[in-house]
């Protein structure tokens, strides 16, 4: 065999290999969504928002699991985007080079991928040990922990593709710098932030390990902050693990609603973002 | 009264203080977590020094707990994703990059990173509910009489065939970290300069002859770093490997076939159950130790993608 024959057959074989390894990819991914939507599908009815969590063999919903989640991430955003946004901020605009903005950095970028469990643990800590009781503000912190990774982030990231002459113009016009900051370059990248801002909250709306021991779970509706409650990914966790038929399929459909809910935030997150990119 | 410039000056130092405070407040938390860890780890720490790393027992009614079949179950569990998912990956990735024709790579690409962020509680389920009963009844007879027969590595083949176990976990990590690891990979790949492609291409190299002669090369650096990403990932997850390892904390041999236990699935388990004490105090060890693991490769993998971003 001449080199040139050789070389085309390694070439061939290779990228055959590699059409496969796609393929490969794609199958389990498209199985897996499709048992997802046609489990999920199959299991839909109005009584899931209708009705609580049932005990085995009783026909339920999953309000209280749905509202116990809405509640807590949203007290989660709210209580992170602040923070991570002033963060970010600092980040990009003042002491990115500073010894602090890069130990911040690097800090937020390993927390960015820490395991959500160990949030979890350091919310059990220094919460639930403290009050001696599990509670929804625990889950809602623990959530919110996860939030500002994500938002420092992209905050950071999208202020600092703000072109610097954006910024020179406002202060050649004598404006102070927190005016710039806040009527320019954040709203030039407002498209962004607020794509991190969704991104944040498509993560920790699927999040199950940092609320296993912090919100704990709850079979009744409950909307005390001080006390454990439902919440749609433990409830699945639960219900999947149990023997019980009806149980499973109360969680197909808790996990149909997820990840249509995650896909369509991340959709969204993902046209924000397409006028940025435009520029 | 006060001048416009010095109201614009107060303005300021209150906002970058403002900021800056937040941004120590990020700081802040990464130590807050370790002390917090360590100080309620303390009695554990005590009470088995290192003992508790290198002990089997996990028997919670006597108070002896040693943490080598959970950190076992972490690493097998990690390695066979891993084993799986780079291979693979790396496939995806220069299909992505080279192969695919170009009116396919945005949607492609896209579809990718939209997997990339379904939660994990999906692929446990699904593991457990539909992927286990048909890996115990098919493949694991199929693994026992081929891979189960190698000298050596063939005691890893043997034993139930249940479905669940730490082989069936790894598999399901491998699914989970594939679109990760493949996205890192793409958007790596495409930092090796068109030109220097081009050259390659110019003299008469193959597609395959340009990767692998030139873009890896190019960018080894940056595909460690993704690769070591994703074992930060499959480290620390959580609910796909709970469903399905089994949550066994007896260790019996290494067989992968065995139900075992990872970190993350004993702490999801048994944590809120646990008696407090020195019960509570041996999980959070746990879960201490799974952190440092982390910090220390996500760090070097940050570091690797870093110095290749620099160039």
């Amino acid at each position: 065999m001449t080199l040139l024959a050789r070389r085309k057959l390694i070439n061939y074989f290779a990228l055959t290999l590699s059409l496969a390894a796609m393929s490969f990819g794609l199958i389990w991914l498209i199985w897996i969504l499709w048992m997802v939507f046609e489990q999920g599908i199959g299991a839909l009815s109005l009584r899931l928002f209708t009705e609580m969590t049932p005990p085995p063999g009783v026909p339920g919903g999953l309000l209280n699991a749905i509202v116990g989640s809405a509640i807590m991430v949203s007290l989660g955003m709210l209580m992170a985007t602040p923070v991570a946004i002033l963060s970010g901020i600092y980040l990009a605009e003042y002491g990115g080079r500073t010894w602090l903005g890069r130990a911040t950095r690097f800090v937020n970028d390993i927390l960015l991928s820490a395991p959500s469990i160990v949030i979890g643990l350091f919310v059990y800590a220094i919460i639930v040990a403290q009050t001696g009781k599990f509670s929804a503000l625990a889950g809602a912190v623990a959530l919110g922990l996860l939030v500002i990774p994500v938002v420092v982030r992209t905050t950071d990231d999208m202020l600092s593709i703000v072109p610097s002459t954006l910024r020179e113009a406002a202060f050649a016009l004598g404006a102070p710098k927190w005016k710039v900051i806040t009527k320019v370059t954040l709203r030039a990248a407002k498209a962004g932030v607020v794509t991190g801002v969704l991104l944040a909250l498509a993560r920790i709306s699927g999040e199950t390990a940092p609320l296993l021991f912090t919100a704990l779970s709850n079979q009744f509706w409950s909307l005390d902050l001080g006390e454990p409650m439902a919440n749609l990914p433990v409830t699945i966790f639960r219900y999947a693990m149990s023997p019980f038929t009806d149980w499973q399929q109360l969680a197909w459909a808790g996990v149909f609603l997820i990840t249509v809910g995650v896909l369509t935030l991340n959709i969204i997150a993902r046209i924000a973002f397409r006028p940025m990119r435009g520029h | 009264m006060k001048s416009s410039i010095e109201k614009a000056r107060t303005g300021d130092l209150i906002f970058l203080n403002l900021t800056r405070t937040f941004a120590a407040f990020t700081l802040l938390v990464l130590f807050a977590i370790v002390v917090s860890l360590v100080w309620s780890a303390m009695p554990s720490i005590r009470e088995f020094g290192f003992g508790f790393l290198t002990s089997s027992e996990w028997n919670p009614p006597a108070e002896r707990f040693g943490a080598l079949v959970p950190i076992y179950g972490t690493l097998a569990t990690s390695i066979i994703a891993l084993i799986i998912a780079v291979p693979i990956s790396f496939g995806i990735a220069i299909f992505l990059t080279e192969l695919s024709p170009v009116w396919l790579r945005r949607p492609l690409g896209t579809a990718i990173e939209l997997l990339a962020g379904i939660p994990s509680i999906v692929y446990g389920m699904w593991g457990l509910l539909v992927f286990a009963p048909l890996f115990g009844e098919y493949a694991q007879p199929w693994i026992a009489k081929t891979l189960g027969q190698i000298p050596l590595i063939g005691n890893l083949f043997t034993g139930p065939m249940l479905g669940i176990g730490v082989l069936a976990a790894g598999i399901i990590l491998a699914i989970m970290i594939i679109p990760f690891i493949a996205s890192i990979m793409r958007d790596v790949f495409e930092l090796t300069p068109a030109m220097l492609k081009e050259s390659c291409y110019g003299i008469g190299g193959t597609t395959w002859e340009v990767v692998w002669r030139v873009v890896l090369p190019y960018t080894r650096v940056g595909v460690i770093g993704g690769i070591m990403l994703g074992l930060g990932r499959a480290l620390g997850e959580t609910m796909a490997v709970t469903f399905i390892i089994g949550n066994a904390s007896i260790f019996i041999n290494y067989s992968l076939f065995q139900p075992g236990n990872s970190i993350t699935s004993a702490l999801a388990n048994e944590f809120a159950e646990a008696t407090p004490g020195l019960y509570t105090a041996a999980l959070i060890e746990l879960g201490l130790l799974l952190f440092l693991i982390t910090v220390v490769v996500l760090s070097l993998s940050r570091l690797l993608l870093h110095s290749l971003d620099k160039r």
